[in-house]
């Protein structure tokens, strides 16, 4: 049988970047080919053709065998292409039919909506492939899993035979992944054909009929998802062998280095977020915050950190109370956060690197004499950094938002760990890097644990937070409703309490000797 | 399989607090007393006050005079608000709150205008009358507001507009001597100022508040330049053909109703008009939901096949006809002549009557009559030789706003993409 969608020889140029070289792809009815390949790899700019939103400077696209030209989404949804986005192309104001209904809506008397008749067609569809939704329902009450089956309707309504996802369990939690793969399952029985994307190894070996794997713009493999192994994936995907393994030694919990005790937060439309929390986080030890984003870590973190006033509840810092503290009074005290947005809270990006390397410590000696900056030092100082931390610049008076996102949080990474400090904040550290920055960076997290630093690491990423974490404390709806120890905890177990599920029974044993294989 | 995830639904800080429900009792209570120890202390039993419920001038749909016992009056409005401020003191209404907020506000101006014209009389019936004009220009404002703020560009340059089409509206009336062609002149100057903000807005993608600014500016200066210059030397340019009162058959005959809305102006029954209009354009029809889609999320709506640009140009120049006809209201509709600076701000109060209204057609009239009514306070009182300076009373609607802007603003929702340009990527 023909395939229903042929990509040959896509090629893009960018100023600068070969985003897309000569890349041919295959997909046949009826089945689910994961596209893997690291952030930057190219394959958004690939999806972004079939989509209409970039036209390619050579290649062609081809349809069950019939050449066609996309030059918007609409024109792809024409051929029959849709695709689910990772940021949901959803209207929150609006309900659910209004959403599904836009841009192609049924009308009568002129110009008037015809909701009822939508609201059909969406129960039709949603019990013809099993996507349980209240077409009345306004988007914005819904959980982050339903949203994602509004847009997967939003396709099937328009009548798509190709559904492109891109990145999407980057926002749910395990369970409602899990529910993800299923509904994909459904929709390629019955006759869909869909497009994977993500970076993500443990669901591509799940979910995958067939594996293409690029790297720097090129398709460099394909492989079987039921003989490939995550080892040889993440080579093709890095183009190097990488470990894959975080070594810790073990470690008795030194004392008391952060204590929250009963700590309320609250949002700018005064709603708690955080809800009554307290935890206490031991010299050379990582507590790891797990949590669907949105339960309140954010908040937690800008709480402590003194970038929010806290409503009630109290936070001690090596035994100096800063509770609503001022941000540069913690940071004096010894503290370093990684923030979770590096582009807005981390760095200023038309500074240089070198400046944003001294942001903490610019007003004191040696790179301060009274009023004046010693530009010299911040120089002398940078080019050190740089060599340390593996900063890719092409110099240390570069603009840092030039720098790609990797380099981008080494910078963050440089000027926070490179200062004497005893507990360590990092909010997301490795939010959309690549492989290999994430190697250093949780290598980097590790080695400022072994050397007695306090690590309290925010994370979505339950892959991330059982490497990294001796113990973990979970989120929901502002609550912490379990912590756990580190060594013996599923992901299963965890799954379930990010969702608010508390099993009966947690067990929890001594810490031991901890060596856990990444998957990414 | 089950969903195994729910809605994050949390807890208000602000419902938890005591504080706010326990401020608000006291403030109601506070109002009862004001109306019994200010206003109901010094009137005598016998007092009388003298409510005239037909508007002057009028002969059909007449009304018999309202006749009311001053003290008593004042005694039972005092004990209403004392009533709710009790019960919101120590129970609190909840959801009803606010709305029980409005019906002590409403005793506590029902209780001024008694007082004030006890002994004498007041024509109520006149007083709506004239908060309905005046709630004209502040209404169309607001609706002008709407159309062009749910596609996400936010217009402060209704003022201006409004001023321009009010110059122009009277320069062009009296030239034709027609009051359609003044009309019609008058609307394009406006739209021709809303296709600037347009092009400089969403094409240049300049900052929005600036580009009205400079609108609003330019505007001030054009309008007086050219009065000054014409209009106030040849009077025969600023003497427009006006608009005036006609009565809509059986509906005038309706006692109090029918006086003060279906025997007015032109451009009441035009306000009503695009009220319905617009009300159903932007919640029924594929128009408004495309619209409201772009002031929502354009890059959804574009990914749609919906063209952000086009329908944000369609929406300012829909909200620069209507701020025309608002302004057009003050030469032809209302005063018979232009005056520099006439507009007097009520294009910014038409902006607060959209925010207070919910950017919404029905809740924005609403807010037009709040306004309407605090400013015809002002001008009736003067009459009634009222102790408080008639020029204090007149800064009334701006309190209003201050007070409602403060109290109400924040609560509802905003079109999220609200003043920001669209990039397409």
């Amino acid at each position: 049988m023909a395939p229903i969608l042929q990509l040959k020889g896509i090629t893009k140029q960018f100023p600068g970047v070969l985003a897309n070289d000569h890349i041919d792809l295959t997909l046949n009815k009826g089945e689910i080919l994961a596209l893997l390949g690291e952030n930057g790899a190219g394959k958004s700019t690939l999806m972004n053709i079939l989509y209409g939103l970039y036209q390619p400077d050579e290649g062609e696209i081809l349809v069950n065998d019939k050449k066609v030209t996309i030059h918007s989404p609409t024109d792809a949804i024409k051929t029959g292409i849709g695709m689910v986005h990772q940021h949901f192309m959803l209207i929150p104001v609006f309900t659910v039919t209004e959403n599904v209904m836009l841009g192609s809506e049924p009308v009568k008397a002129g110009d008037f909506l015809d909701r009822p008749k939508t609201a059909d067609k969406i129960r039709e569809i949603s019990r013809q492939y099993k996507l349980e939704v209240n077409p009345d329902d306004r988007v914005e009450d819904l959980p982050v899993g339903v949203q994602q089956r509004v847009e997967i309707i939003k396709l099937l309504y328009r009548e798509a035979e190709i559904l492109i996802f891109d990145e999407p369990t980057a926002v749910l939690t395990p369970q409602e992944a899990d529910e993800l793969f299923l509904i994909m399952r459904s929709l390629v029985k019955q006759g869909k054909s869909i497009i994977f994307i993500t970076h993500k190894l443990r669901e591509v070996l799940d979910v995958a009929d067939r594996i293409t794997v690029i790297r720097r713009g090129k398709v460099v493999g394909q492989a079987d998802p039921k003989t490939a192994n995550k080892n040889e994936l993440a080579e093709m995907m890095v183009g190097r062998a990488i470990s894959l393994v975080v070594q810790k030694e073990v470690k008795a919990p030194g004392k008391i280095v952060l204590s929250v005790k009963d700590l309320v937060v609250a949002d700018q439309m005064k709603q708690m977020v955080v809800d009554h929390v307290s935890f206490d986080v031991h010299a050379g030890q990582v507590l790891g915050v797990a949590g669907v984003q949105g339960n309140g870590q954010t908040e937690l973190v800008e709480a402590v950190t003194g970038l929010r006033k806290s409503v009630s509840g109290s936070v001690d810092f090596g035994g100096t109370e800063i509770t609503n503290a001022s941000p540069r009074k913690i940071t004096s005290l010894g503290s370093a956060h990684v923030p979770e947005d590096r582009q807005a809270d981390g760095l200023v990006l038309p500074f240089t690197v070198a400046e944003n390397l001294v942001l903490c410590t610019y007003y004191q000696e040696p790179f301060a004499k009274g009023v004046v900056l010693q530009y010299d030092k911040i120089l002398e100082n940078s080019i050190s950094l740089v060599k340390d931390f593996d900063i890719r610049t092409p110099s240390p008076l570069t603009a840092v938002g030039t720098l790609s996102g990797g380099n981008q949080q080494k910078v963050i990474i440089a000027r926070e760990l490179s200062r004497p400090i005893q507990l360590l904040v990092a909010s997301q550290p490795t939010r959309g890097l690549d492989v290999g920055s994430i190697e250093y960076i949780h290598k980097r997290i590790v080695q400022k644990r072994d050397e007695g630093c306090a690590v309290l690491l925010i994370s979505p990423e339950l892959d991330e937070i059982i490497e990294l974490s001796d113990r973990i404390a979970v989120m929901y709806r502002g609550k912490i409703i379990a912590t756990v120890n580190a060594d013996n905890v599923t992901k299963e177990t965890l799954g379930l309490l990010m969702a608010g599920i508390v099993p009966e029974k947690i067990e929890s044993a001594p810490n031991g000797e901890k060596v856990v294989e990444t998957t990414f | 399989m089950a969903v195994s995830s729910a809605t994050i639904q949390r807890v208000k800080i602000g419902d938890i607090s005591r504080v706010r429900r326990i401020s608000t009792g006291v403030i109601e209570i506070l109002i009862a007393a004001f109306i019994f120890f200010m206003f109901a202390s010094k009137i005598t039993g016998d007092a009388l006050t003298k409510f005239v419920m037909t508007p002057g001038g009028i002969t059909v749909g007449k009304m018999g005079d309202w006749i009311v016992q001053t003290r008593l009056t004042l005694w039972i409005m005092a004990g209403i608000c004392l009533v709710i401020g009790i019960y919101q003191l120590i129970k609190g209404f909840g959801k009803f709150s606010t709305g029980m907020i409005g019906v002590v506000f409403l005793a506590f101006i029902f209780s001024f205008l008694t007082w004030q014209a006890s002994g004498k009389q007041l024509n109520l019936a006149g007083m709506l009358s004239s908060s309905v004009l005046l709630a004209v220009p502040i209404t169309l404002g607001a609706f002008s507001g709407i159309l062009c703020e749910r596609a996400g560009v936010v217009n402060i340059a209704i003022e201006g507009m409004m001023l321009m089409a009010a110059m122009v509206g009277a320069l062009m009336g009296s030239i034709t001597q027609s009051m359609w062609l003044g009309l019609f002149f008058g609307v394009l100057s406006a739209v021709l100022l809303a296709a600037l903000h347009a092009v400089l807005s969403i094409k240049y993608k300049i900052d929005q508040i600036i580009s009205g600014t400079v609108i609003n500016i330019f505007s001030a200066g054009m309008t007086s330049f050219i009065s000054q210059k014409f209009l106030q030397v040849h009077q025969e340019l600023n003497n427009p053909i006006m608009f005036t009162r006609f009565e809509i058959p059986v509906l005038a005959k309706i006692p109090l109703i029918g006086p003060i809305l279906f025997n007015t102006n032109f451009f009441v029954y035009l306000m009503f008009f695009l009220l319905i209009i617009i009300q159903i354009a932007l919640f029924s029809t594929r128009w408004g939901l495309r619209m409201r889609s772009v002031g929502e999320h354009p890059k959804a709506a574009d990914t749609l096949g919906i063209n952000v640009i086009k329908t944000r140009y369609m929406a300012v120049l829909l909200g620069g006809m209507v701020a025309g006809i608002a302004g057009a209201f003050y030469t032809l509709g209302s005063v018979g002549r232009f005056d520099e600076g006439m507009t007097a701000g009520k294009g910014f109060i038409g902006l607060a009557a959209m925010i207070f209204g919910n950017y919404s057609p029905i809740g924005a009239i609403g807010a037009g009559f709040l306004f309407g009514f605090a400013d015809s306070i002002g001008s009736k009182l003067s009459l009634l030789g009222s102790a408080i300076p008639s020029t204090l009373m007149s800064t009334a609607p701006y309190l209003i706003t201050m007070i409602v802007l403060a109290g109400f603003v924040g609560k509802g929702h905003v079109p999220a993409a609200d003043g920001k340009p669209y990039t397409k990527e």
